[in-house]
């Protein structure tokens, strides 16, 4: 069987003065292949510890992860990453940073030179593939980290708020081309963001989490990532449907919020 | 005092005439626009103009106070009182006074001078004649050749016309006469303001005394085996430091259990200074070469370790799960992830432990070596070679600048993605 399911995940662990944290409770989720999933929640609500855990970084302390079949146990190739911010390699050029995974897999130098200019073409920075990435701007550096996951071909594609430090402008035209990149690659993604805006653009399916403990609070099935396939995402947010659901899940997570300042009000 | 307020006075003038010129010719960079420049960290830059102005003022004030060659003679400092100096004296016996001049030829210390011939003169006081080397004293016992000399009861008891005693003196215009407390008179010409060069060679002085020794060598080893000598112990310590210290550094960024075995070595090493180290490693190894290279090796050592070991833990995790993500084996992480992470570190470790090497070579050639920069210094100033110490000072001084010169250019050259994570 082909896609992702995270079955009856929880993750719990004890702090140094003697209290445990409940990061996650018996979270489960079935992912088909090519399914592009957001995940959005208050700050504490271990949606990061949960795509640590898929990513193999992080062993859960009950349930597991299964991927077309096998379990997850550690990082590997089938599991790509994409982090906000540093986890380019200053020391290489981005011809080299994107090149790494098919080096790492001994891949000879001509096929990897084939894929790397192939997806340099695609996140357009052909132009740059020999310049060092410290001298790039913070868009054109999550094209790289965006061209160095896809490189190794990975089956599911993890974004841990891969455009949260980028201008509004540089985000939105990152964020039509993560949709462009799902449609014609036909990843399975999942992306964690703290922008309600990101998780209804780039969600084909949008999971809320809420914290303490750590839980899918509700999930929706949303149309707008296919309608933002090579169309105008200013458009998409222009529909009724789109600002109905915004205003619908800010306020649940305001709700939470409130009701996190609520709990530690009652325990000072 | 004097040689500071003419260097304050230097710093002042330089800077008004600086900015008087500067004003005059007009700037008009960014820099110049800033009207915040009190306190704007950025608006501070090195005036290139005070730096040279600064060096020159230093070789200006070695080359005034000791009377250099190299510049002219109206911007010398006063200098000894040197040539034929004369004052009277005057002796008594009961009430019978008679006064005589001493002649005193002053010369330059490192010729010898004969006394000038002198007329007797009249009256039982004769006429004296002594020399005396600048800069030093001489007692005169001018009552030597008088008819009535101390024995027979004289005394003197005017300088210059000037009332003397014993333990008193009288300035004069060649210098001071001062009398002992047996009253013998004791001549002392005037020093002036130079620095004797036994204190202070001339700047010109010290150069000759370069390519002096650089041609014949000092105590049978040239200038060069000298020099050589010691920047070939500071690098074969320093890289056997660095072999030793840049492996167990990682071991110690790496693992627990080296983390928590090394940590108290080298947290405790680290603090002592390896010049506290020198007396033991001579009981251990002596004197002779494996001491040193012993030393600096542990000098360098807890550097490079400390300096490896944050290169290690200032890796950002990202970058290694990313790597990890992307199908890096642990060799691999180590490799492509964290070495050249930490390099920059490792530089920077580098950098300091060349130069506390250079420094702890120099201070344990001090204490006992056959060659080198340390011993040379050490066995001039034992003759008071005061030249070869200032040179080896500045050469010491030269090669300390140009190892970590060297480094630096090293640095951009092969970590140019220093602080630009």
């Amino acid at each position: 069987m082909t896609g992702l399911s995270i079955e009856h995940l929880s993750m719990r662990f004890d702090l140094p003065d003697g209290g445990a944290v409940q990061a996650l409770k018996d979270v489960s989720l079935d992912l088909k292949a090519g399914e592009l999933l957001s995940v959005l929640g208050p700050s504490g609500c271990g949606k990061t510890t949960l795509l640590n855990i898929v990513a193999g970084f992080l062993a859960p302390t009950e349930g597991k992860i299964v991927l077309n079949g096998h379990d997850v146990k550690g990082p590997d190739a089938e599991r790509g990453m994409v982090f906000q911010q540093g986890a380019l390699f200053e020391w290489m050029s981005v011809r080299e940073n994107v090149g790494f995974g098919p080096s790492m897999k001994g891949m000879p130098k001509h096929d990897k030179a084939k894929v790397v200019n192939r997806l340099l073409d695609v996140v357009g920075l052909q132009d740059f593939k020999e310049k060092a990435v410290y001298e790039l701007s913070g868009g054109m550096q999550q094209r790289v980290a965006l061209a160095r996951c896809l490189a190794n071909d990975p089956d599911v594609i993890l974004m841990d708020e891969p455009l949260g430090a980028l201008d509004a402008l540089t985000r939105e035209k990152m964020q039509s081309l993560v949709l462009k990149l799902w449609k014609e690659t036909g990843k399975t993604i999942i992306l964690i963001t703290h922008s309600v805006e990101e998780a209804l653009l780039l969600g084909e399916r949008l999971l809320v989490m809420a914290p303490r403990p750590g839980r899918i609070h509700r999930e929706y099935r949303l149309p707008f990532a296919e309608m933002g396939v090579g169309a105008d995402l200013r458009e998409v947010k222009k529909h009724p449907e789109f600002a109905q659901k915004r205003e619908e899940i800010l306020s649940m997570i305001w709700d939470m919020e409130e009701e996190i300042m609520g709990r530690q009000e009652e325990s000072a | 005092m004097i040689p500071f307020l003419i260097y304050a006075g230097i710093f002042v003038a330089a800077f008004y005439m600086v900015r008087f010129v500067m004003e005059r010719r007009g700037r008009s960079d960014y820099g110049s626009l800033k009207t915040v420049t009190f306190g704007d960290e950025s608006a501070v830059v090195s005036n290139r103009y005070a730096s040279v102005i600064s060096i020159l003022t230093i070789f200006l004030l070695w080359g005034m106070f000791t009377g250099s060659a190299l510049l002219p003679k109206f911007l010398h400092a006063p200098g000894p009182f040197e040539g034929v100096a004369t004052f009277e004296y005057t002796a008594a016996v009961g009430n019978d006074r008679d006064t005589a001049t001493v002649t005193v030829l002053v010369h330059p210390i490192s010729e010898d001078a004969t006394a000038p011939q002198v007329d007797p003169g009249d009256g039982w006081a004769k006429n004296d004649s002594a020399t005396v080397g600048a800069w030093r004293s001489g007692l005169i016992r001018v009552d030597r050749n008088d008819e009535i000399g101390r024995d027979a009861g004289a005394e003197v008891i005017e300088v210059d016309g000037q009332k003397i005693g014993p333990g008193r003196s009288v300035d004069t215009e060649f210098g001071r006469v001062g009398m002992s407390p047996k009253g013998t008179l004791n001549f002392e010409p005037r020093k002036g303001w130079q620095m004797e060069p036994i204190w202070l060679p001339a700047p010109e002085a010290v150069v000759s005394r370069v390519i002096e020794i650089a041609g014949e060598g000092f105590r049978g080893s040239t200038l060069w085996e000298h020099l050589g000598y010691s920047l070939f112990r500071v690098v074969v310590g320093f890289l056997c430091g660095a072999i030793v210290g840049i492996p167990l550094g990682y071991a110690m960024g790496l693992s627990n259990w080296f983390r928590g075995w090394f940590d108290p070595i080298v947290e405790f090493m680290r603090p002592v200074p390896p010049l506290a180290l020198i007396p033991l490693v001579i009981i251990w190894a002596g004197i002779g070469e494996t001491g040193k290279i012993i030393l600096l090796f542990l000098a360098a050592l807890w550097i490079m370790a400390i300096a490896a070991r944050s290169g290690v833990s200032g890796v950002n995790i990202s970058k290694v799960h990313a790597a990890y993500s992307l199908g890096a084996s642990k060799w691999q992480i180590m490799r492509y992830v964290i070495i050249p992470n930490s390099l920059p570190e490792i530089f920077t470790g580098a950098r300091v432990a060349m130069g506390v090497c250079w420094g702890t070579v120099v201070a344990a050639e001090l204490v006992a070596a056959e060659k080198g920069a340390g011993m040379m210094i050490m066995v001039a100033s034992k003759f008071q070679n005061t030249d070869i110490v200032i040179m080896g000072i500045i050469l010491i001084g030269v090669i300390g600048f140009g190892i970590d010169m060297l480094m630096r250019w090293a640095e951009r050259i092969l970590v140019p993605w220093k602080g630009r994570g």
